[in-house]
């Protein structure tokens, strides 16, 4: 049975994501075939027809799908979902907005994050933050999946030449509207997807403080994140937050500081190849994971770091 | 309106939990259970939406095993009129929440159901979602501020990358992120009062309800463990060793 791919993207570029997510398809095993849902998107289909091993590519463009609310997207995945074992999701937040209610619609469990794919109705996902893995059998005959991007290698952005297949769009639910968008402007690599992370807790004392990371940052071209305790204390915007309830990363390189490590932190960043952590406290418990450990104050080693890089 | 708010009993977030040794599931005998931290502050808006005049009542509900009437009762002491209780011993998966759920809504008639994003032992961040799909009603998940007025609701939603704002045609869904508010404190009299207001029970029996598991969990295990790492002296040795030994800058 084929596979559907739920393409994420921005109308300008397809997201990363997707990449993954493609990925994790083909560890399933079957035709892997791709949806673009958008208005003026066919850049992105065409985008999405050179990925290595896609198949086919849907592309659903009307006004209803142009800000990507929930409520069509879902209908515009269901209107083509007939004939699909595995419809497929990254695990962002598009992706976890739509497909439950895509599995609900075809009275099916969603099984959600999955980081590893057993065999074609059986997956492993963390459970309890990332304190236990759980392997789940799914009975039911369409498998509605988000995929935790970090998990899977994303396939090759070009050698794919599948065809693009113009699909009907679906009509606007009248049920929501959309107001408006804040995206947070930067230059810096999108955290998720990242080889390199720089992130400050609650240590770092203050938002004036937080910029101190930034030359460190700039010299390893990494992207920035926080602690939930940095955000909530207002040191740093929402959409940095690493762990169980903000984003979950795998750099290679992940440097925390001022960051004592709470179970909702790590599961969002255990999985990285190296972890370094800058902190006063020795008995915190993010030496506990980290691969190098310095015990010190981090107003005076990270200015020292910087400038030893 | 009617605001309806789903809670559930999970092990508290400071429990570090354990796996079993047969891998039959995660140890959660005698641990310290409590009520979701999303569905706290679920139940935080909805007491304030009504204390805002927005809402005139605020219903939790709850499904699963007995104890939960806890967490119910902890609802009532935040500001929750009365409960709801579908009790079963059995296995409840979010579709099958979801499906209860629903019943209910069915029978209250509330104008807006708000819950959790996830619940932090199974970390789905489904449930929302599917009962929004099997009522058809629009949806807001991840939201970081709701505003009531007249038949619809203007949410801001936390999305990747910064913040969205949709509008909504009431009955509507909500999930809450953690950015919403901060939930008060239950209070002594509180606690006191709420174990006067109303709490019924029912069962998926009552509500017409298959509530069966359709994800068979074959086993649980402990994740990988990560080697112990070194503590280095100083920020030279640090650089040395994140160049030469670990090879990443």
């Amino acid at each position: 049975m084929s596979i559907l791919v739920i393409a994420e993207h921005d109308k300008a570029q397809l997201r990363g994501a997707t990449l993954n997510a493609v990925a994790a398809a083909q560890k399933i095993g079957g035709d892997v075939h791709v949806l673009v849902a958008g208005q003026g998107v066919q850049a992105i289909a065409d985008q999405a027809a050179k990925l290595a091993g896609v198949g086919k590519v849907l592309l659903a463009d009307g006004p209803a799908l142009a800000e990507g609310l929930a409520e069509n997207v879902a209908a515009q995945v269901l209107a083509v979902a007939q004939g699909y074992g595995h419809i497929v999701f990254a695990a962002t937040a598009e992706g976890k907005n739509v497909a439950p209610r895509v599995a609900a619609k075809l009275d099916v469990a969603q099984v959600s994050d999955i980081i590893a794919v057993d065999s074609p109705d059986t997956f492993q996902r963390p459970i309890y933050a990332g304190n236990a893995i759980a392997t789940v059998q799914s009975t039911d005959a369409v498998k509605v999946l988000t995929v935790r991007t970090t998990a899977f290698d994303p396939v090759a952005a070009e050698g794919g030449q599948a065809s693009v297949d113009a699909v009907d769009a679906v009509a606007d639910s009248g049920l929501s509207s959309f107001v408006g968008r804040e995206v947070a402007k930067s230059d810096r690599p999108e955290l998720a997807g990242a080889t390199v992370v720089v992130s400050g807790g609650r240590g770092m004392g203050s938002a004036e403080n937080f910029k101190l990371l930034e030359p460190l940052a700039d010299k390893l071209g990494a992207a920035l994140g926080a602690s939930r305790a940095a955000v909530d204390a207002g040191y740093a915007p929402n959409d940095w937050q690493v762990g169980q309830t903000g984003k979950i990363v795998a750099p290679q390189l992940y440097i925390a500081i001022g960051i004592s490590g709470a179970i909702q932190h790590l599961a969002g960043m255990k999985d990285s190849k190296v972890i370094v952590a800058i902190n006063k406290d020795a008995e915190a418990p993010i030496f506990g994971v980290a691969d190098y450990g310095l015990v010190g104050d981090l107003f005076q080693a990270v200015p020292e770091l910087t400038n030893s890089l | 309106m009617k605001v309806l708010v789903p809670v559930k009993r999970v092990v508290d977030y400071n429990v570090k939990v354990r796996v079993k040794s047969d891998q039959s599931g995660v140890d959660i005998a005698n641990v310290k259970m409590s009520m979701n931290p999303f569905d706290e502050i679920a139940v935080e808006e909805a007491t304030r939406l009504k204390e805002k005049s927005v809402a005139t009542e605020v219903v939790a509900v709850s499904c699963g095993v007995a104890q939960s009437q806890e967490t119910l009762r902890t609802a009532m002491a935040i500001g929750a009129d009365r409960a709801i209780l579908v009790q079963t011993d059995a296995e409840l998966q979010p579709l099958a929440v979801a499906k209860l759920l629903k019943a209910v809504v069915d029978k209250e008639q509330p104008q807006l159901v708000i819950l959790g994003k996830q619940a932090i032992d199974d970390d789905a961040n489904q449930t929302g979602q599917m009962l929004a799909a099997l009522l058809d009603w629009p949806q807001a998940t991840f939201a970081s501020k709701v505003e009531v007025s007249g038949d619809s609701a203007t949410v801001t939603r936390e999305i990747d990358g910064g913040l969205e704002t949709v509008s909504l045609k009431l009955p509507a869904i909500v999930t809450t992120d953690l950015r919403l508010n901060e939930p008060r404190y239950v209070t002594l009299p509180n606690i006191m009062k709420a174990k006067k207001k109303p709490l019924d029970t029912t069962t998926p029996e009552e509500l017409g309800v298959d509530a069966a598991p359709r994800l068979k969990t074959l086993k649980v295990s402990e994740p990988p463990a990560r080697s112990a790492g070194v503590m280095v002296a100083d920020v030279a040795a640090l650089v040395d060793k994140l160049k030469n030994e670990a090879k990443v800058i």
